[in-house]
């Protein structure tokens, strides 16, 4: 053989091994069966990608348990609507917890001006008060999807201003040729195929019916196309990169539309899906105002986008409190150390610019 | 020693002259064909994977019209593709897999839409099948021209009917070009699995079971006969149309090789009928699982629970109710 013919051998086998590497996940991968054997019901879990997983959703130690007696917030301190009915140990408690969930490089001073705690102008100490709300909903009303773990500030922030996990819709490009229908290109949540790379605004934000799969064997009418099922499918992809689980998490092997034979975890997603677009229309969107008149964040910073390209809120999706676990921090209880957040008034806010008008 | 081995050998068998092909009989002259006038000639990298000689290739007005319309709906989708990362070529490159010329969607049905809306796709599909029927006719022509028989021609149009069944008639039958299949690499895959969503598992469409047992079967042929011939390939086995009139060792060795494995054999002629009529019917039988999939079942699932052919399988878990049927619902009001 020439040394050429040899040269180009060893760089293809080169090429070869290289692809190989980039594109697979090292075996072993381990299987559990969920359902009646032989019928495909498992999860198939990377134990080294698990093992990363597991250690990026801790919970953080709890702060130490302060007193309940005593006089309330509201008849200390002014201008406080959410938290008055905390005693003052609880209060400063929850203040100092928030600090440590959602800016702990910048403190006290992310949401307060410091000379004067009790002012509103700074925005974030507004946008904190509905979040403290929203919290409470999650907590109160929708249990059907959060149970009894619930859900704290953590559960999205984890030390971050803005969750990590966001979204916002698209610009979709424009050119003579081809009208652009929001799809073909590397679509990141939807673990990088060519569906639909936003399926959030028609499934997490209105509410189009995600059913595409007709419920007669012949045609009975059942409109919807192809094309259409993409978007249902984008959505589905979503959920099961953000939780970190296959179809079969919540869907049996045999039948995607078929509820009986369903593992119940379909049902807590049936239900999240509709707390999500809850979230988004309630309490995220009416907060676009503050957003935009400070769109990248407070004046001390973190200097960050606030809104997305199209300049709409960056909203909820599933991936945001789920982080890639099925549950978020894998179902370790939180929201039990913190009795302060189920005593969040749902009362109407008196500040102007409150923004939830 | 060198040994001549059919694949990736340093020996090739040439004659001393590119061999031109069989002589032209009178009738094929009478019938328009002119003399051959380039002999072709010897391309030594072809001749370690194959045959040496390269050419005489005949192209004729049906060959060359199919290049054209090929060529056409090659530069739309591929334009489009190009349009669509707004014409920056190194975007072109890393996304191409996942670049797309999608057809219109359903709001048109079967009327034509503008042409960034989806009319592209129709002039594309339009010429690709021009070019495809038109290559069609030329293997089927120059099948006859050489006086052989029309079985390629015949293999390929089996290839065409599925490709017109997703890209033409069942659209047609179900009154949208939207339910036909984009031009591209991930996209067209994407669309089916979708498809199989939509239509409640395409598993349990029978037709496409046959297909896939057509398709499985073909490369198990393709496999037992190939590896049958290089295995007597010792005894002059790969000689198989003479072993077809005159049996030999090889072809006897071979027989009994499949006779001690198996209890009986092809022979040296059916073994090709047997790994030709797998191959089409793996598309024609997946083309009628196509057809039917919208036109006649909804969904093949519910089809398949039906006519008890879908088996019930022992309940986990407490049955989940479907929650859109409880009303009022739970939770929060929207």
């Amino acid at each position: 053989m020439s040394l050429t013919a040899r040269v180009g051998l060893v760089f293809a086998a080169a090429l070869c091994v290289v692809i190989v590497l980039m594109t697979f996940e090292r075996p072993p991968v381990t299987t559990s069966q969920q359902g009646f054997r032989g019928v495909a019901m498992e999860q198939v879990v990377n134990p080294r990608t698990q093992a990363v997983r597991l250690a990026a959703n801790r919970v953080p130690e709890a702060l130490e348990a302060a007193d309940t007696d005593g006089e309330r917030a509201r008849e200390i301190y002014e201008n406080v609507q959410v938290l008055g009915e905390l005693s003052v140990a609880q209060f400063g408690r929850i203040m100092q917890a928030m600090t440590e969930w959602i800016a702990p490089e910048q403190g006290c001073a992310y949401c307060h001006n410091v000379e004067n705690m009790a002012s509103d102008e700074v925005y974030t100490k507004v946008v904190s008060r509905r979040m403290l709300q929203m919290t409470r909903t999650i907590n109160v009303d929708w249990t059907p999807h959060v149970g009894a773990a619930g859900v704290t500030c953590y559960t999205c922030h984890r030390g971050r201003p803005v969750p990590a996990e966001v979204w916002a819709s698209t610009i979709l490009p424009h050119n003579g040729l081809q009208a652009s229908r929001g799809q073909n290109h590397p679509a990141p949540v939807a673990n990088l195929s060519s569906l639909p790379g936003e399926p959030f605004t028609p499934f997490l934000l209105q509410d189009q019916e995600i059913r595409v799969i007709s419920t007669a064997a012949h045609p009975n009418g059942n409109p919807v196309g192809t094309m259409q099922t993409e978007w249902t499918y984008a959505l589905m992809m979503h959920m099961s990169e953000g939780l970190g689980v296959n179809c079969t998490f919540c869907h049996n092997s045999r039948s995607f539309a078929n509820w009986s034979t369903s593992p119940p975890s379909r049902l807590t997603a049936w239900h999240g899906i509709r707390m999500v677009r809850d979230i988004n229309n309630d309490y995220v969107v009416p907060l676009t105002p503050l957003w935009a008149a400070n769109p990248r964040g407070p004046a001390e910073g973190p200097h960050m986008p606030r809104l997305g390209p199209a300049g709409d809120a960056l909203k909820v999706n599933c991936a945001t409190c789920h982080q890639g676990a099925n549950r978020p921090f894998y179902g370790a209880p939180m929201l039990q150390d913190y009795p302060e957040l189920n005593l969040v008034s749902d009362g109407p806010l008196r500040a102007a610019s409150a923004a939830a008008q | 020693m060198p040994e001549y081995q059919n694949l990736f050998t340093r020996v090739q068998v040439r004659g001393p002259v590119p061999y031109p092909g069989t002589p032209m009989g009178t009738a094929q002259l009478l019938a328009g064909n002119s003399e051959r006038e380039t002999p072709g000639t010897f391309v030594s990298l072809f001749g370690k994977i194959g045959d040496a000689q390269v050419g005489p290739v005949y192209l004729g007005t049906l060959g060359v019209l199919s290049i054209i319309f090929g060529f056409i709906a090659f530069e739309i989708i591929g334009l489009n593709m190009l349009a669509s990362v707004n014409w920056d070529v190194v975007q072109f490159i890393r996304q191409l897999f996942w670049l797309a010329l999608e057809p219109p969607s359903a709001e048109y049905g079967l009327r034509i839409p503008p042409l960034r809306e989806g009319g592209w796709w129709i002039a594309a599909g339009f010429c690709l099948t021009v070019s495809i029927l038109l290559w069609w006719a030329r293997t089927y022509r120059r099948a006859r021209a050489l006086g052989m028989g029309t079985h390629v021609a015949w293999a390929f149009a089996a290839a065409i009917w599925l490709y017109l069944v997703l890209g033409f008639i069942r659209p047609v039958l179900m009154g949208s070009w939207s339910e036909a299949v984009p031009f591209g690499i991930f996209p067209h895959l994407d669309w089916t699995a979708a498809f199989s969503i939509r239509y409640g598992n395409l598993f349990y469409n029978p037709f496409h079971a046959l297909s896939i047992v057509f398709l499985y079967g073909s490369t198990l042929l393709f496999a037992m006969h190939g590896a049958t011939i290089l295995a007597l390939g010792r005894y002059g086995g790969e000689r198989e149309i003479e072993l077809v009139l005159d049996r030999g060792t090889a072809a006897e060795r071979g027989a009994l090789f499949w006779r001690w494995c198996m209890g009986f054999n092809a022979s040296f002629e059916s073994i090709h009928r047997w790994a030709w009529w797998f191959a089409v019917l793996c598309p024609l039988t997946g083309g009628i699982g196509i057809l039917l999939t919208g036109t006649v079942v909804d969904n093949w699932y519910l089809w398949a629970v039906d006519r008890h052919f879908a088996p019930a399988y022992p309940q986990i878990w407490e049955p989940v109710i479907d929650p859109a049927l409880a009303a009022p619902m739970q939770g929060a009001p929207r």
